[in-house]
């Protein structure tokens, strides 16, 4: 793994990396979407999908009860049907952490919280710092933290690389998820040098988006980021995982991501160790899918709790 | 002519790569006048000859094509101004060569000159006209450019020595070909002439490429010749034109058969134009 | 670099099948030859069989069309140029192509399954390129139709009158849409001859030729071998002659009307160069690699057969490019996650095999990919040879299947000399993310298409066609009506 000394450094690590043909890639990720999964492949791509759910509420009108429930879902996203895996994780605001963590007490279930001043990431470092190190106090197993936008779109690639690094050594033993927000970078290209900043910063997962901005992820720049952890893995060693987040609210959507998985990074990326959705009622969708290919009909939406 | 001096005369030769060699044979054959006058030997080209006018011609090629269009009809427009110049002489050739009057000679190389002058005008026009830019379907930037077929061989016409000559050549050269022109059998020498003056044009050097001689001996090879990429044969018969046809379809070579007296004409242009199209993609 | 392509984490997530239903394109046991607007026998009463190259099972009986059919069909196009067609107004062409194109979006899936059937490629190609593009062919030109006077070849101009279009077995539908789009909208009357292997999505279009009640003897439509070809190109009625297939053919071809009166157009073979400089776009480059030369199986004039890599990058791109090959999902070509499909016959296979053979006993370095092949039909895994020279065989001959030749340059200069070192002329890619480099190799590549960061596209607005022994006359766009223009 390079060192990263200075920020001229950074700059030509940077500045050698491959560029994005924009229509290429979105021809790609086209493609792509028109594979196929049918019967047992559908069944273990959707039992899989339900597994690397962050199943996320981030309003300013989230509540313990809230979280409670949110909590139970992930437990037991379908309770009449044990053989539905949990999801992932939980993902909440920092407030909210030490609920959730006592409401999920042993299971598996991780508790993620969004922190450095999410979703903007418009505060001092300070503050960002002493979001990250509450949250992980209070309980997170993982942070995801937002880069500074601004300072990569003005060319302060030091800034968003040395953020990262203090985030990181901020979260200990805590999994940190870099978002890029790629919306607002707007370009592939962005988004693979963001890609890149935040896998050398030592990011664990990176991730599209919060989710609260005008496009979040799409299936281009996640192939991108794929692309990008692939490639890192390949010249370092270090395997880093993939977060979409936002918009992602259906089955069909969220099997396009994984067969963009399966055929850019590979499988062994279909992990919930590697990939996770940043989503909420994709879940029920998936849980719909499910039940229709077990039971062979079409289901109600009431088949399923809310959250 | 003044008639107490004995005049000196020309050797008409050939025009092989800005060089006026003999034919490499050593033959020449006799030229008359329309009247039956002897008017000179003029060189008898032969394959070989035509061989080395076609490496002559493929080695001009990128060079002429690779100048801007604008300087292409500098050089054209040159040799009107050449050939204007020398009015005199050539309507004195033509005169002889086709036995016309003084006065309908000098019509003649006055139409001839006016037509290299509309031929010099469109270098920089002809992509205008044959290129498109094109509405895909999809986020690609697509354009067609005509692009020179290459070298070509023209097979100029019997009867007319100048001004099919101009007709038939400057549309290739015009349009970025390289060329290689066989003259009138008969009535050679206006050709030769213009080809001198070529040589005081700009022209670079196997631009224009004149093999005199026996039609009938060379054209074949430069039909089948496989490096040349297009072929005019406006100067010989149906039948043998057949013939020619088939021996150009070896290399698939573009064929132009050019009616009789076949003026100029946006068709001669396009005849040995390629369109070449681009696509690029288009995205941040 | 070994070999071995087994080394790959790629793939472990293997998909279901998911085959489209045969059975949707509702063949019929028989078909006969199409002429004056109706289904005849033949007048020898001979038929062959049309296989489906992914399991070498008869599809459908067709007609083997004689001298005398053809005449027969050429008569008709001609009784239907005098009577009719040269007397229908522009606009009604037009709107007789609207029809034509509406109609095949209509059975649009029928027409891709009857494609995959018939052809071996797989059912994603023909259902999202061939037969979308085949429809968008007529919509384009039935545009052309009433505005002759606008296409810049001078007011009022005429057709050339009976058009004889002979077309392959790569892309059927497409190639038949190529040819009678334009052809119809500048007013001539048609015979059509499929290929021999791959008639039976012409015989579906003959089908909507009737639904959209094209006057009878418009379009003829005949199927048979190389003789029937043969007896259509030296007929005397026939006015022109549009072929696309091999250069060999296409020689004699135009040998054969070069004492005729015909007017002729040729899209032939290729050697392609895909140009890769350092700085192109690396991912898509390899796709557009893949889609290069694996698309249609390589069964395609414009494929670009030859990568020619810039040295610097040359490793890494072939490491990448083995690596994305041995991805490729070879096999069933009606299942929708195909994505290279059975060899369309056993004769191109046995070309194929014949030519990378050569390969080998050339010294080229082979890489095949590890994919399983089914057990019936023709069938050939996706190749790439690296170390291959200028001078190789499989550098300079058409194999027009799955087999990429790997060969390096240094310099722009270079790139640009070996590119063009070819009696071939059809297309060529270039990548880099160099704009100014970019169009200095374009303008300097002796082709007809030259594609930069993308590989493989086609649309109706875009001429399409070679330079050289890749042929001439170009089919797409505003140039494709001069192919059946009389100017």
């Amino acid at each position: 793994m390079p060192v990263i000394e200075n920020e001229s450094q950074l700059r030509a690590l940077l500045g050698g990396l491959s560029g994005v043909d924009a229509v290429g890639a979105e021809a790609r990720a086209a493609k792509l979407a028109t594979r196929s999964l049918k019967k047992s492949t559908k069944l273990a791509a959707l039992d899989l999908a339900i597994s690397m759910v962050d199943l996320t509420t981030l309003e300013g009108a989230d509540t313990p009860g809230r979280v409670t429930s949110l909590c139970a879902k992930a437990m037991h996203p379908d309770p009449s049907d044990p053989s539905v895996p949990s999801v992932a994780a939980v993902c909440v605001y920092p407030d909210l952490v030490a609920h959730a963590r006592s409401v999920l007490g042993a299971s598996p279930v991780k508790v993620a919280s969004v922190a450095t001043a999410f979703p903007s990431g418009r505060a001092s470092l300070n503050v960002k710092l002493m979001d990250v190190r509450e949250a992980v106090s209070a309980g997170a197993d993982e942070i995801d933290m937002v880069i500074d936008r601004g300072a990569f779109l003005s060319g302060r690639v030091g800034q968003v690389f040395d953020e990262v690094v203090a985030v990181k050594e901020a979260c200990g033993r805590a999994h940190l998820k870099v978002i890029l927000e790629t919306g607002e970078l707007a370009t592939y290209d962005n988004a693979r040098r963001a890609s890149w900043i935040a896998m050398l910063g030592g990011a664990d997962f990176i991730k599209t988006s919060t989710g609260k901005v005008g496009v979040n992820a799409t299936l281009p720049a996640a192939l991108v980021m794929l692309e990008a952890v692939r490639d890192f893995a390949e010249t370092t060693g270090v395997v880093v995982g993939v977060k979409v987040a936002g918009g992602i609210r259906n089955t069909k959507d969220a099997l396009r991501y994984l067969v963009v998985i399966n055929e850019t990074a590979g499988s062994r990326w279909l992990s919930p160790d590697l990939f996770r959705f940043g989503a909420s009622s994709l879940l029920n969708d998936l849980l719909m899918q499910r039940l229709k290919q077990r039971r062979g009909v079409y289901v109600r939406p009431d088949e399923f709790s809310g959250d | 002519m003044s008639e107490d001096r004995l005049d000196v005369r020309k050797t008409y030769k050939l025009l092989i790569n800005g060089a006026f060699p003999r034919s490499e044979s050593g033959r020449s054959y006799e030229v008359t006048s329309a009247k039956g006058e002897f008017l000179a030997n003029v060189a008898q080209g032969s394959r070989k000859d035509v061989r080395d006018a076609v490496v002559a011609a493929r080695g001009a090629q990128s060079k002429w094509w690779s100048q801007s269009a604008y300087n292409r009809g500098q050089v054209i427009y040159r040799l009107a101004e050449m050939a204007e110049s020398r009015r005199d002489e050539l309507a004195d050739h033509v005169r002889l060569a086709e036995g016309l009057s003084s006065k309908k000679a000098q019509a003649s190389v006055s139409r001839a000159v006016d037509r290299v002058v509309w031929y010099a005008g469109w270098t920089d026009k002809i992509a205008q006209i044959l290129g498109s830019s094109n509405p895909v379907a999809g986020p690609f930037f697509n354009f067609s450019v005509p692009v020179a077929s290459g070298v070509v061989g023209v097979l100029c016409e019997q009867e007319s020595s100048l001004e099919a000559f101009v007709n038939a050549v400057l549309a290739p050269i015009a349009v970025g070909n390289t060329v290689v022109a066989v003259a009138s059998e008969k009535r050679p020498t206006p050709a030769v002439l213009l080809g001198e003056m070529t040589a005081t044009a700009d022209f670079p050097a196997g631009l224009l490429n004149v093999v005199t001689g026996f039609t009938g001996e060379v054209a074949p090879t430069l039909a089948s010749h496989e490096d040349v990429d297009g072929i005019d044969l406006g100067g010989v018969d149906e039948e043998f034109a057949d013939e020619l046809a088939q021996l150009a379809a070896g290399s698939i070579k573009r064929v132009l058969r050019p009616g009789p007296n076949e003026d100029a004409s946006l068709r001669r242009l396009r005849a040995f134009v390629e369109t070449s199209t681009v696509w690029h993609t288009i995205g941040q | 670099m070994s070999g071995d392509l087994t080394n790959s984490s790629l793939g472990a997530m293997a998909y279901d099948p998911a085959p489209e239903s045969a059975a949707i394109a509702r063949l019929k046991p028989d078909y006969g030859l199409f002429i004056n607007g109706e289904f005849s026998d033949p007048s020898s009463h001979e038929a062959f069989a049309s296989l489906n190259p992914a399991n070498e099972e008869p599809l459908a009986n067709v007609a083997q069309a004689s001298a005398a059919d053809v005449d027969r069909a050429v008569y008709a196009a001609r009784r239907a140029y005098d009577n009719v067609w040269s007397k229908t107004t522009g606009a009604e062409r037009s709107k007789y192509l609207f029809r034509i194109a509406r109609l095949i979006q209509e059975r649009s899936r029928e027409l891709a399954v009857v494609e995959t059937l018939d052809n071996g490629k797989p059912i994603r190609e023909s259902r999202d390129v061939d037969i979308p593009l085949a429809a968008a062919h007529f919509f384009y030109y039935a545009g052309w139709a009433d505005k002759l006077d606008h296409a810049g070849f001078g007011p009022d101009p005429k057709p050339l009158g009976v058009a004889g279009q002979i077309i392959p077995w790569n892309f059927p539908l497409l190639m038949a849409a190529w040819k009678l789009a334009p052809a119809l909208a500048a007013g001539n009357t048609c015979v059509l001859k499929p290929a021999e292997t791959t008639p039976l999505s012409a015989l579906i279009l003959a089908e909507i030729l009737q639904q959209a009640e094209l006057p009878e003897g418009v379009v003829n439509i005949i199927t048979g071998d190389g003789s029937t070809g043969a007896a259509l190109v030296d007929h005397p009625g026939v006015d022109k002659i549009a072929f696309t297939g091999s250069t060999e053919v296409g020689r004699l071809i135009q040998q054969r009307v070069a004492s005729s009166h015909k007017h002729l157009t040729l899209e032939l073979g290729g050697k392609g160069a895909n140009i890769v400089f350092e700085d192109a776009p690396i991912d898509e480059m390899i796709e557009g690699i893949i889609d290069g030369i694996f698309f249609n199986q390589g069964h395609v004039c414009c494929a670009g057969s030859r990568l020619l890599v810039q040295e610097s990058v040359a490793d890494e791109v072939l490491r990448r490019l083995i690596r994305r090959v041995d991805q490729l999902r070879v096999g069933d070509p009606l299942d929708k996650n195909t994505d290279v499909g059975a060899i369309n016959s056993a004769a191109q296979l046995a070309r194929i095999e014949e030519l990378t053979a050569y390969g080998e006993e050339e010294g080229a370095t082979r890489y095949t990919s590890s994919c399983a092949l089914p057990d019936k039909g023709y069938w050939f895994a996706p190749t790439v040879f690296a170390d291959v020279s200028q001078s190789h065989r499989i550098a300079r001959e058409e194999i027009f299947g799955p087999v990429l030749s790997v060969l390096t340059f240094r310099t722009p200069d270079e790139a640009v000399a070996k590119a063009n070192n070819t009696n071939y002329g059809l297309a060529c890619g270039v990548w880099s993310e160099k704009g100014s480099r970019t169009l200095w190799v374009a303008e300097r590549l002796r082709a007809g298409v030259i594609w930069a960061n993308t590989y493989n596209r086609f649309d109706p607005t875009s001429p399409f066609g070679g330079v050289r022994e890749s042929g001439f006359g170009r089919e797409g766009g505003r140039h494709g009506l001069e192919a059946y223009l009389n100017v």
